[in-house]
């Protein structure tokens, strides 16, 4: 009786009798963890939704030559096929005859002549959508610039373009986003803009996470003095003020990607130190880490199998707020112009151009919108990951 | 009967609710039971059971909203508690109704002297303040026997011992001079000596004062002894209450029955002075210094064990038994070279006393170690196989994947667990469970020698019996030698063939399980054995307060 009424109590699963196996080959293949992992990310709607929208403009971006171009993407003339948008070529590549009206300089496809020249030979011109490049300027402005987005154009701003010698209201090329005030068009300066600010907080972010997880690992794995001293080397480093040394740095060195990741880096890589160094600080008491010396696993193999992946969830839950405050570096670095090299497209020099031109709002507010949105986008995704790799997370 | 009593506490219907809509999880479901004055009521149940939920509802110390009460009413002396406002229940706590937490180590606050956080109490409620109050505190002290309690009044928390914290949170129940005390399973996280103790006050004053009690717990030897009626709870459900005698002699329902017969039923596996050693340590020592100063100089040693020779023969089991502080678990780690200790370590005649961590690789396949806390034992983010397998990269790193896997999946068959479900986390499991987990992973190496760390007392009464029955099947099945380090002296009993009584790190006793259990040499040994086994309190001086 007593036995019976024990096994009735027992757990559930010591009871149910070991079933046939699985077919080995899933082990590898699968992942059922990884899937799992997956299926959590997906249970939250908001960031799977987000992760799409941003992959979708982020990968569109990627291929920013041939949507916003002022080369076309292909021309068939004369029996050969050129792809201007990859490769230049000399404007005599597309008369047939010599002509004197051509030098050989590269191709300027802007140029009426040039295309005229190629629609009278009969060629085949595959333009991008939006016909500018980030540095193109509008060659047939109807104001002054910077000029309002073509489909705002009042009947009034007609009036004023024709009588002020701009060009007429009817010859216009679209300017879906209106001109900054070098004269050029700002959407495509936002598709160039939005991939540069994405790749550098990408960098960034990717390159500052390995240093950071590397030194606060070293520091917490092997304590005493070494933790010591390099915590009291990045107290002295973080109380440097970064951004009138950045500010410094970069009036000192010529500003580009690299130099600009380069002088970022040498304060990024600090934030995530502390919570690394915690993590290992507090995982290596742990049972299962004396477990695993129980076993003879060797000090590498207890890093990187036992203590990293704990680590690496603190750390994912900061990755996005690293991501977004790289993309704020940059675009704060390029609102003070002490950022990329002038004429870069950059969403930084956008908003700057936005506060010197207050008469001209859709400067200002699509550097905002477009910002606020990415930003929002990249927590909303980080904030998914971080649910979907805490394995205590519950979804109901 | 009770019948002519007056009723203190009367709880009818109760139910407990968390969380909202399809994941509602009902934690206590219509549960009527009383409290007459004087009366010891016992909560008996498995974690998770809902006993302390119940306990905490008479507080109104759930969190609400979260928590919500969807039938039921809670009358303490004739008024209704679970409609009561926020500002009159918190009259009632710690005024009439007061409760004594598990932990002590985390239940008082740590910035605060003693004295002060008595006094608090007897401001509020009492309005007491000045040298009244701290007459008062002394007295309470006193009452609840800390030694010179004038002198400990400006002591904090952490210069108190664990039963000495628990004597405080009890002097603070008992300052309002309350109607009903909850006690929610306050020896759980004390040694078995300190135990008997406190058990043995608490049963004073309630004597003295006239107090009713609540008392949770799961350790039905505590019921018996103190209580006078018993409420059995199992998955929310009160299935059976009724007085301690008739429950314990008749018990009704099958579950009751169940944990009745739950104790680990004792079949050692017999000593073999013919076979081969496993394990030999002579005169072991792990001292750790004391550093002071600038200059870091070693003043002193703390000595977690001292000179301890063990000798530990093929398909013994050797039980190792002692207060927390005893030196158990160091002595298991130094065996197993897993901290630095002095004097030679001889494991299947090869002495490892100094070897370095890769030298030691090759005996590690040999060597084991399960641990206490099943739920740090296992990395969370690791799957079961992985978890399990690990040892297996170590030692077999030409297995491939095919072999690997029927290893593990052996190895789980092995503890009785079911192997398709490999690939879930731990955190999956039960407790019961897990622990089977870390017992696969030190079986999969099939070793030779398992050092068993307390691998029972995180578990409940039912999973404990299965836990050593398992235990004891493997070590038959496969000529296992385990050591087994408890404080647990039931379980202890059930498995050991030999037994070591430590006390401050030194042997106090050894020998023959069977005559130690019958015949215990020293006094130290017989007043451990009496806390555990009859609950009874030793002279003073012999154990520790």
């Amino acid at each position: 009786m007593d036995a019976k009424a024990r096994e009735d109590f027992a757990e559930a699963a010591v009871d149910t009798p070991a079933g046939s196996l699985q077919p080995l080959i899933f082990r590898f293949t699968l992942s059922p963890l990884n899937k799992r992992r997956w299926e959590n990310f997906k249970l939250n709607r908001r960031g799977y939704w987000s992760l799409w929208i941003f992959l979708a403009l982020f990968v569109i971006s990627l291929f920013a030559e041939f949507i916003a171009n002022d080369k076309p993407i292909y021309i068939n003339v004369n029996g050969h096929w050129y792809v201007p948008a990859l490769v230049t070529y000399p404007d005599t590549a597309f008369a047939k005859d010599k002509d004197p009206n051509l030098f050989g300089t590269a191709a300027d496809y802007r140029d009426d002549y040039l295309m005229g020249l190629i629609k009278k030979e009969g060629g085949a011109v595959l333009w991008p959508p939006i016909r500018f490049s980030y540095n193109t300027q509008v060659s047939k402005p109807p104001s002054p610039f910077p000029s309002k987005p073509t489909w705002m154009l009042t009947q009034k701003d007609c009036e004023f373009a024709a009588t002020h010698g701009f060009a007429k209201c009817g010859e216009l090329e679209y300017n879906w986003l209106g001109t900054d005030d070098g004269g050029r068009d700002v959407l495509a300066r936002l598709i160039y803009g939005f991939r540069i600010s994405v790749l550098f907080g990408l960098c960034l972010t990717i390159v500052s996470s390995v240093v950071g997880v590397a030194a606060g690992a070293v520091q917490g794995y092997f304590g005493g003095w070494t933790d010591l001293l390099f915590q009291r080397f990045i107290e002295i480093w973080t109380s440097i003020p970064s951004l009138y040394l950045l500010l410094i740095i970069s009036s000192v060195l010529v500003p580009g990607f690299f130099v600009l990741l380069g002088i970022l880096l040498l304060f990024s890589w600090v934030s995530l130190v502390g919570l690394v160094r915690a993590e290992f600080l507090r995982g290596r008491n742990f049972e299962y880490i004396q477990a695993a010396r129980a076993l003879g696993v060797s000090n590498a193999v207890i890093i990187f199998r036992h203590l990293l992946p704990n680590a690496m969830v603190a750390t994912m839950t900061f990755l996005p707020f690293i991501l977004s405050s790289s993309v704020m570096t940059l675009t704060a670095l390029d609102f003070l112009g002490f950022g990329l090299p002038p004429g870069s497209p950059s969403l930084g020099e956008l908003l700057s151009q936005g506060k010197a031109n207050v008469q001209a709002p859709w400067l200002g507010l699509t550097g905002f919108f477009s910002i606020a949105i990415m930003l929002s986008l990249l927590i909303f995704i980080g904030e998914a990951v971080r649910d979907a790799f805490d394995p205590r997370k519950t979804f109901r | 009967m009770t019948g002519a009593r007056e009723t203190v506490l009367s709880i009818r219907d109760l139910s407990v609710a968390f969380g909202q809509g399809p994941g509602e999880v009902l934690a206590v479901d219509k549960v009527s039971f009383y409290i007459g004055k004087g009366e010891t009521v016992a909560l008996v149940g498995e974690s998770g059971s809902g006993k302390s939920v119940t306990a905490l509802s008479v507080m109104k110390l759930l969190p609400y909203p979260a928590a919500r009460h969807p039938s039921g009413s809670i009358l303490f002396k004739g008024r209704e508690l679970l409609s009561m406002e926020e500002r009159e229940i918190r009259r009632v706590r710690g005024n009439d109704i007061t409760i004594v937490f598990q932990e002590p180590m985390t239940s008082l606050n740590p910035l605060h002297t003693i004295e002060k956080q008595i006094r608090e109490i007897l401001l509020i409620h009492q309005g007491l303040a000045g040298e009244p109050a701290r007459a008062r505190v002394i007295d309470l002290l006193a009452q609840v026997g800390i030694p010179d309690p004038e002198g400990r009044l400006a002591s904090y928390p952490h210069q108190l011992s664990g039963g000495q914290r628990q004597r405080v949170m009890i002097a603070m129940a008992l300052a309002n001079e309350p109607d009903l005390l909850i006690a929610d399973e306050p020896t759980t996280a004390l040694d078995v000596t300190v135990q008997a103790q406190i058990l043995k006050l608490l049963k004073d004053t309630q004597t003295r004062l006239g107090m009713s009690m609540l008392f949770i717990t799961h350790d039905l030897g505590i019921v018996r002894k103190l209580a006078d009626r018993i409420c059995v709870m199992h998955a929310g459900k009160i299935v059976e209450q009724g007085p301690v005698e008739r429950v314990f002699t008749a018990p009704e329902h099958p579950y009751t029955r169940a944990l009745l017969a739950a104790e680990p039923k004792p079949d050692p596996a017999p000593p073999r002075p013919q076979a081969p050693v496993v394990v030999k340590t002579d005169d072991l020592k792990v001292w750790f210094p004391i550093k002071r100063g600038v200059l870091r100089k070693v003043v002193g040693h703390i000595k977690a064990v001292d000179g301890v020779s063990v000798e530990i023969r093929k398909g013994e089991t050797l039980g190792v038994v002692g207060e927390s502080g005893s030196g158990k678990t160091t002595l298991g780690l130094a065996i197993l070279r897993l901290i630095s200790s002095q004097g030679p370590v001889v494991f299947m005649g090869h002495a490892i006393q100094g070897f370095k961590f890769k030298e030691m690789r090759p005996y590690r396949r040999d060597m084991q170690i399960v641990f206490q806390d099943p739920y740090g034992s296992l990395s969370p983010r690791m799957s079961v196989s992985d978890i399990i397998e690990e040892g297996l990269w170590v030692h077999q790193p030409n297995l491939n994947a095919a072999e690997r896997t029927q290893r593990v999946v052996a190895a789980l068959k092995d503890v009785g667990l079911d192997p398709q479900a490999r690939f879930r986390y731990p955190h999956e499991y039960s407790g019961g469970q897990r622990q089977r987990i870390a017992l696969a992973r030190a079986l999969v190496l099939e070793p030779t020698f398992i050092v068993l760390d307390e691998p029972t007392s995180a578990l409940d009464m039912l999973i404990q019996a299965q836990m050593v029955d398992l235990l004891r099947d493997l070590q038959k099945r496969r000529d296992l030698t385990y050591m087994f380090i408890s404080h647990d002296l039931r379980v202890v009993a059930a498995l050991a063939s030999r037994l070591l009584v430590l006390r401050n790190g030194k042997v106090v006793e050894e020998g023959a399980a069977a005559e130690l259990f019958k015949a215990p040499q020293s006094d130290y040994t017989r007043a451990l054995f009496a806390a555990a086994f009859k609950l009874e309190t030793a002279p003073e001086g012999v154990v520790a307060q």
